[in-house]
Order: structure tokens, then sequence, then C-alpha cells
């Protein structure tokens, strides 16, 4: 109830989110390039996590938004204001950094309030807004808490909340759940959702765990070396990963050696049709998911590339992870509970593989077993 | 960070290294200078003041007493401070705020103040048990305790002495071997670092030796520096270099790692009040 | 079964063990440091203490009647000018050098260097010191006989190195690298997101510093102010090796009434003023601690 209230107060005054437009955007750091040419446009309050490993240009991207870096090429626009020579206290962004970043002399409130002071507000006001931004982020009681005397998912909410308190166009979010352990991390995670829907501000999320992103966002964009991989919605990510960087980089995959014979291959006597169009026809490593693996019971008897044995079960709550030996690969399969309760391990199984269409790995010479 | 920011710091940062660079070398320079002259203002430059050095017996004794005294001190706490350091870390972890406060102690009371009550102490030392220089190590070995402690307190926080002390007694080790032969073979760097301390401390020391009337190093290049400046420089010149090679050696291996100690304790540096060379 | 065989395994174990060396307490093992400790610094503060209230007639505050004299005064004012001088201006070149390595590669070659060498400059002081200076700026020294050469002359109203001045530059030598040691690592707890927060929050560089990096800091910079003033106060061996006569400072003043050549010498005096001495130092130093510990919460 406290916290509706205190979202009304906000999102009266919260503008509609605007439109952000990062346009062909390059940076190098001597010999390494960040940036290679990045274009991505952010629709009116929508959340987009960037999405790769260390070094991949996510933050660097972030970084250009805020005004913190300057770019060697390209535009930044932020609701149709070509803001690429700002610096960044001129750009209205609110930033959450990873970690430890709120001022740690100063209280919650007197934190929040940072923003309101830079913008000449007056001190009753600040503290009036600081602490309803406080009760959006569910820390009503904690204004006067030092950074040391909270937890490290407060001090995030706090830092989330100082970013919001200042009414930016955009928020910035540079992987701020990485410092924390698993159960506050997903708690944090749903949390700045709730909050970011609330105000409906455009948002930019980075982040390293493809968990993360794909729980969150409206788009994910994947990035590798300084370029976009693919963009799209978290479900087209994960079922449908356009290269084989993506395949492999968002969820489990099983790479399984096959053969490129006119646009499908063909694993272990089962043909599976190619999402690339220009794979040569030869031997290959094709990329199936755990989840387009079925399996069945065996006799003891029966032999078959896809027959083998149950080594091992990982329970993951509602589904779990099948691990099954074929003789010369180990293949993941990932099944109702219920189901792979039926498995157990030792048990024959007869493996099927799903015909949706495959990615072929990179190095399709040497075929290793996943 | 923007360019013209970047500029800016690098032109103070430069400026500043130049100008206290200067305020640093000259005066070290200045002494090389000065005990290279010769004997009228231009006469060529000599290092007989150097070679006088060796040909002062006075010189030469007050220089090994004072190697002497750096030799002593060092393994006088090393006997007393590593075993009670580990042990108190071990079984008596309630005494360690008090061995701490002891230890640190001598930053707070000036060597100047401390010598005034050592006076009637060392008069019945040396009418009961021996008036020799190398008695003076007895007072040293409290004037390297903080130092000494923190090297020590760094190098012990830095391993895990309870877990290994237990995996020890578990296979059997006594209490002795424990210490000697795996807690102690676990902090060599923290072991030297105290040694070295100790031995700057010692090198530099002045104020208590020259109060209590004894003539180690120190006093020895006071006193010649009345006779002969240029001899005495020399011998400034060269106990700073030893001084100096030592702490280099030390900050070398010990500096990294002393940051790493979560939680160092107390002052958190040497320099503090009362102790070293001033 | 468990009920009997306790008491079988301790009979067993007693005498196996050694009950004699179990009965020891533990704390034996300590009793040579503090038997140490107790004679060799414990002792001599108590008969320091004990020694000021003491004079020839039994318990007295009698010792601390010369307080009031002149040059007493004079000694311990000129002490306080001399700290407080040599502290204010050894913080703040030593934060600006702090702050100078504190920019660059904080693995850098450079950083260690400096770091080092302030490791050893602020080792570095006494007799060496003061020869130093006067190799430097004393009467035939590098720098004096330069500028004579180009008609100058630094002594033109008098020799003042062997003066309070001089002390005071001379001290500068060895309080700004204490400084550095003390103030860089409040400056490394500052971290690089504070700045950016501000930023783009919409603070530009004034607000920083006077706001978040400015407020951060000054613990720390005032308790570096601190020990550097008790540095300079507890300083004897420099000052005795410039200044031959006389006692300019209080701790020369404790040195020659203790042993005054010219048999003044007043061990129940000098008892008195090195207690002076002690609180003063111990009092700012407690307040040192005090800052320090809030820097440390703030800036770990």
């Amino acid at each position: 109830m406290t916290t509706a209230v205190a979202a009304a107060g906000v999102g009266t005054a919260a503008r509609a989110g605007v439109e952000i437009r990062l346009e062909n955007l390059r940076r190098r750091y001597g010999a390494v390039t960040a940036l290679d040419g990045l274009t991505l446009t952010l629709a009116p309050g929508e959340l987009v996590a960037l999405l790769g490993p260390s070094g991949c240009g996510k933050t660097t991207a972030l970084r250009l938004l805020a005004g913190l870096e300057e770019a060697d090429g390209g535009r930044v626009v932020i609701g149709g204001h070509d803001v690429t020579g700002l610096p960044a206290n001129k750009r209205d962004t609110g930033m959450v950094f990873q970690a430890y970043s709120l001022f740690p002399h100063m209280t919650a409130w007197e934190n929040v309030a940072f923003g309101l002071q830079m913008r000449k507000i007056g001190a009753a006001d600040r503290r009036r807004r600081a602490m309803e931004t406080l009760e959006l982020v569910g820390l009503g009681g904690f204004g006067n808490r030092y950074a040391h005397q909270m937890s490290g998912g407060q001090q995030q909410r706090v830092a989330l909340a100082r970013a919001l308190a200042i009414r930016p166009k955009v928020l910035l979010l540079d992987e701020p759940l990485s410092a924390l352990d698993a159960k506050v991390r997903a708690r944090l995670r749903d949390e700045i959702r709730r909050v970011q829907l609330e105000v409906g501000i455009t948002t930019l999320f980075v982040t390293h765990d493809q968990e993360e992103a794909l729980a969150i966002a409206d788009r994910v964009g994947v990035m590798q070396s300084g370029r976009l991989e693919q963009l799209g919605p978290p479900t087209t990510i994960y079922a449908r990963p356009a290269t084989p960087f993506v395949a492999e980089f968002v969820g489990l995959t099983n790479k399984l050696s096959g053969d490129v014979r006119g646009g499908a291959v063909e694993v272990r006597g089962t043909r599976i049709p190619l999402v690339q169009s220009d794979v040569p026809d030869g031997p290959a490593v094709a990329l199936i998911r755990p989840e387009a693996v079925t399996l069945t019971s065996s006799a003891e008897t029966s032999a078959g590339p896809l027959v083998g044995t149950v080594i091992a079960t990982a329970f993951l709550g509602a589904t779990s992870r099948v691990t099954v030996d074929l003789g010369d690969v180990t293949v993941l399969a990932q099944l109702a509970t219920s189901e792979a309760t039926s498995h157990p391990a030792g048990t024959r199984v007869q493996l099927a593989l799903r015909a949706d269409p495959v990615l072929i790995a990179r190095e399709t010479s040497g075929a290793t077993p996943a | 960070m923007s360019r013209n920011r970047r500029l800016k710091l690098q032109i103070f940062r430069l400026a500043v290294f130049v100008l206290l660079g200067a305020f640093f070398l000259i005066p070290i320079g200045a002494m090389f200078e000065f005990s290279t002259r010769g004997v009228t203002e231009d006469a060529p430059r000599t290092l007989n003041a150097w070679l006088t050095i060796a040909q002062t017996p006075d010189l030469v004794a007050a220089i090994l007493a004072s190697l002497g005294l750096a030799v002593l001190t060092s393994l006088g706490m090393l006997v007393l401070l590593v075993p009670t350091m580990i042990w108190v870390r071990l079984r008596l972890p309630h005494l360690s705020r008090v061995i701490e406060f002891l230890c640190l102690l001598p930053l707070t009371i000036p060597a100047i103040v401390l010598v005034a009550g050592l006076a009637p102490i060392y008069l019945w030392m040396n009418l009961n048990i021996s008036d020799s220089i190398l008695t003076l190590a007895f007072v040293y070995l409290v004037l390297v305790l903080p130092y000494a402690y923190r090297a020590l307190y760094t190098g012990l926080a830095a391993i895990d002495v309870k877990t290994l002390a237990e995996a020890a007694r578990s296979l059997g080790a006594s209490w002795i071997t424990v210490m000697m032969r795996v807690i102690v073979p676990n902090m060599p760097v923290a072991i030297l670092n105290a040694c070295l301390l100790s031995v700057a401390v010692v090198l530099g020391e002045f104020t208590i030796a020259n109060l209590l009337n004894y003539v180690n190093l120190q006093v020895a290049i006071a006193l010649a520096g009345r006779a002969n400046a240029t001899v005495s420089i020399a011998v400034a010149v060269a106990s700073l270099l030893f001084a100096f090679i030592l702490l280099v050696i030390l900050s070398f291996f010990g500096r990294p790692r002393a940051r790493v100690a979560p939680d160092a304790p107390g002052l958190p540096y040497p320099g503090a009040a009362g102790g070293g060379m001033r | 079964m468990t009920v009997i065989e306790r008491p079988l395994v301790e009979t067993v174990r007693r005498p196996l063990g050694g009950g004699r060396r179990l009965a020891m307490p533990q704390w034996i093992a300590a009793a040579p440091f503090f038997l140490y400790v107790g004679i060799f610094l414990l002792l001599p503060t108590a008969i320091v203490v004990s020694g000021a209230f003491i004079d020839s007639a039994g318990l007295s505050l009698a010792n601390f009647a010369t307080m009031n004299q002149r040059f007493v005064i004079n000694a311990f004012l000129n002490s306080v000018l001399l700290s407080a001088t040599s502290a204010i201006i050894g913080a703040v070149f030593g934060a600006l050098l702090a702050y100078a390595v504190a920019t660059g590669n904080p693995n850098g070659a450079f950083r260690r260097l400096v770091s080092s060498a302030c490791g050893v400059l602020a080792q570095f002081g006494g007799v060496t010191l003061a020869f130093a200076f006067i190799a430097t700026i004393g009467g035939a020294g590098f720098i004096t006989l330069w500028l004579q050469q180009h008609g100058m002359n630094i002594y033109a109203n008098g020799v003042w190195l062997y003066q309070l001045r001089g002390l005071v530059l001379v001290y500068i030598y060895f309080q700004i690298p204490l400084m550095v040691l003390v103030f860089l690592p409040a400056l490394d707890g500052i971290r690089p997101q504070w700045r950016e927060a501000t930023e783009s929050l919409g603070g530009g560089t004034w607000h920083y510093w006077r706001y978040v990096a400015g407020p951060l800091l000054a613990p720390a910079f005032l308790g570096g102010t601190l020990l550097l003033f008790a540095n300079a106060f507890s300083a004897y061996a420099t000052a005795a090796a410039l200044v031959n006569q006389g006692s300019i400072i209080a701790s020369l003043l404790i040195a020659n009434t203790l042993t005054s050549e010219v048999g003044l010498a007043n061990p129940g005096i000098a008892s008195a003023f090195a207690l002076v001495m002690v609180v003063i130092v111990a009092v700012v130093m407690v307040l040192y601690t005090l800052l320090q510990q809030r820097t440390a919460r703030w800036l770990q």
C-alpha cells in the first residue's frame, strides 16, 4: 500500500519515458577496440539489457551514454536531443553502479537528496522527495542509516533511489547485482523491474549474467568484441539464437558432431534443419539445446547411435537436467522433474533430438564432444 | 575523464614531482658534494674524507658497536616477540589487545622521555651487570617493538595460523614444532621486514645513546662533526646509504603485502611519534 | 556404554598427557614478554611519572613550579609553534604529493618508487638530516655558496638555519613523506564511482570536492596533521645536532635539564618536563587514533 502511494507521488511528476538512440558509436583504448560502431535504439519506457562476456564493450556503451567517457565517433541522442558533446553532469541520467557507490559520509536520504541539491532544490523539498523515493524502493524506514549500516542489497536500493530521485530521462544500471549473493540478487532484480515499470523510465541494463538479462529485459542485446551480435526479446534470444556465439553464451548447449548435406545436418541418425544458410557440406558440430533432447526408457540389450546410460541427474526445481553417456560423448537433456525421476542413474535410455533448426558451431573441424 | 581535465592533472602532477623532488634530492646531493671537497675552496675534488673514516679508530669502534647492537636487537626482538605473538594468536586471543597496546606504546612515549626514566636503571646496570655499550640493546628492543610488531602482525594476519596449528597438532606435532616448523616458515617476509626495520631504527638511534653517554654510530658522527665536518658528513652519507638500501629492500618486499591485511592494527605507519632516528 | 567409557579414557589419558603440564596456566608463555616490557618500558615510564612528583622533601609538586619560568614556557611554546608549523606545511605538501601519486598508475613503478622513497625519508632524521641541511644551506653549504657567487645572501639578516625557522625547514623534510604514508591509503579509499555518481547526479568538480571528497578526506587530513604534530613535538636528535647551545625547544630543555654539563642536572625537574611532554603527545595521539578510526570506516 505504502509503495503504491509513494509510487503515485513520484509517478505524477515522472515524465513518460523518452527514446534513446546510440548511433554508430565507436571507442578505442589504445590498440583495443571497445566499441566498433554500435547502433541501438531504446523505445520510450523500454528496458534493454546488454549482455556479454567481460571486455565485450557493454560497459563502454553504458558509460558513453552516461557521458563518463567520450566517444571517438558516433552520436548519442536522448529524447530527440543530441547529447554527444555534453559532460555527464548535464545529461540527466540516473546511474546505478556495481557496488560501493553510496557516499559513505552521508545517510541514505542525504545520498538520495544529493542530486536534488545539485539542482538547487530547497532543503524541505529535497528531504520530502528523498523520503518518497526511498519508500518507492521499499526502504521507507532506512533514511537515517549510513552505507556501512546497511546490507549490500539495501545499499543498491538506495543507489537506485538516488538515481531515480533526480527524475532522469534515462536509467543506467551497470551490473548492479553482481556484488550480491544469489538470493538477494533474484529479489532485487525483480524489484528493479517493478520500480522501472512503475516509473516508466527508459533503462539500459548491463550484465554478464544471462539469467538476469533474460529475466528482466524487454529486449536483450548480446555483445561480442564491441559489436551487437543479436538484439531481440529474451525468448527469441534463447530459442532462436542468430549466431553460434549467442547460442553458446546464452543457455547450455550440447555440441554434437554431424554431417552437413543439402541445408540440413545429420546428427547420429537424425536430420535437423539448419538456421544458417551458408554452411558448406561436410563434417560439422551442431549446437543443440538440452530442451531439444527427449528420452524414453530402453531395453538393456538395445543398441543404436542415441542409446545410452543415465549417469547423473541435477534437480533444478520444476525441471531436471539429466546427463546421458552415449559411449563416445555425454549429452545433457532438460526435462520435467516428474519425467526425469523415472530414469534414475544407471538406466538405459533412448534419446531423441527434436527437429528444431539448429546452428553449426564456428569451429567445424575437430568435433569436440560436449 | 575529459581530456582537458586529464591534461591539467598531468601538469599538476609534474609540477609537484619536480618541486618536491628537488627539495628532497638537493640536500642529499649536497652531502655528497660536501664530503668530496678538498681542504681549500679551490682544491680539486677528493675522496680523502671517505678514506679517513677507516683511519679514525673512534668512528670504526662506533660503527662496529652500532652493527653489534643492530644484530643483538634483531635477535632479541625475534626471540621475545615471535613466540609471544603466535601463542597469543593461538591460545590467548583475549590478550591480543593488551599486547598490541604495549607494543605500540613506545610510539607515544618519546625517546627523550623514556631516557629520563632509563637513567637510574642504566646506572644500576652499569654498577651491577655491565657498562658495555651493548647493553643499549635492551632499550633498543623496546624502541623497535612498534615497527617489529606491525611487520609480524601483517605476516600472521596473512596466514591462517589457527588452521595450520590445528592441522599440525592433529598430526602429532608439539607446540614448539608447530611454531618453529609450521608457522614461522610461512612468514619469512614478515620476519625479514621486522629485522630490517629493527636494524634501521638501531643504526639511526641518537637520543638515548647520547643522553646515556654511549658513543654509537650517530653520536660518533655528531662528535666527529665538531672536529672535521667533511669526514663526519662522509660517515653520515655512508650510514644514510646503508639505511636507504635496507629500507628499499624492505619496501620492495613488504609494502604490497601489508595492504592485504584487512585489519592491521592501530597506528597505520612506522613514522609515528618518538621512535626512529629523530 | 558411553557412561562407563568416558572416565576410563580420562584416567588413561591423564598420566600420558602429563597432568602437570596441563595445570600450568597458558599465560605463562606470554610472561617473558610482559616481564621485559615491564622492566624496560613501563618501569622507566613509572620512574618519570613518580620522579615528577618527588623532590628532596618527598611527595611534592615543587618540580612543576619551574614550569612558571620564562625559559621553560618559551621552550614549550617554541615546541608547539615548531610542531604546528612544520605539521601544517608538511601536511599540505604531503597531501598534494600523495594526490599526485594516487592519480597515477596504481601498480606503476613510479608509484612504487615514490612510496618506497617516502618510507625511507620519513625515517630519515637526526644527525644525518641536520648535516644534510648544513651541507646544503649552512655557512659553507652548496646552495649558500652558489647563491653567493650570484650575488645573493640568504643569511643577510643573520644565520637562521640554527634557529627555530631553520628547524621548521629541516623538520618539513621528514614531515612531508610521513604525511604521504598516512594520507595515501585514505586517497586510495576514494572510489572512482563517487566522482562518477556526483557527475551523473549533476555535480561538477567543485561540488565533488566540496560535498564528497573534501568531507571524506577531512578526518584523514586532520589526523595526519596531528600525527605530524606529535612527531615533531617529540623529536630530539635533529634539533640536538643542529642547535649547539640553549634549550629553545622542549626536548632540548629536557635533555639539558637531565644531563647538564655545568652540574645543574635535576632529574626530578626533567621528569616533570617529560611528563608534560608525554601528556601532550598522548592527547594528540588519542585524537589522531579517533580520526583514523572514522577514516577507516568511510574509506577502508
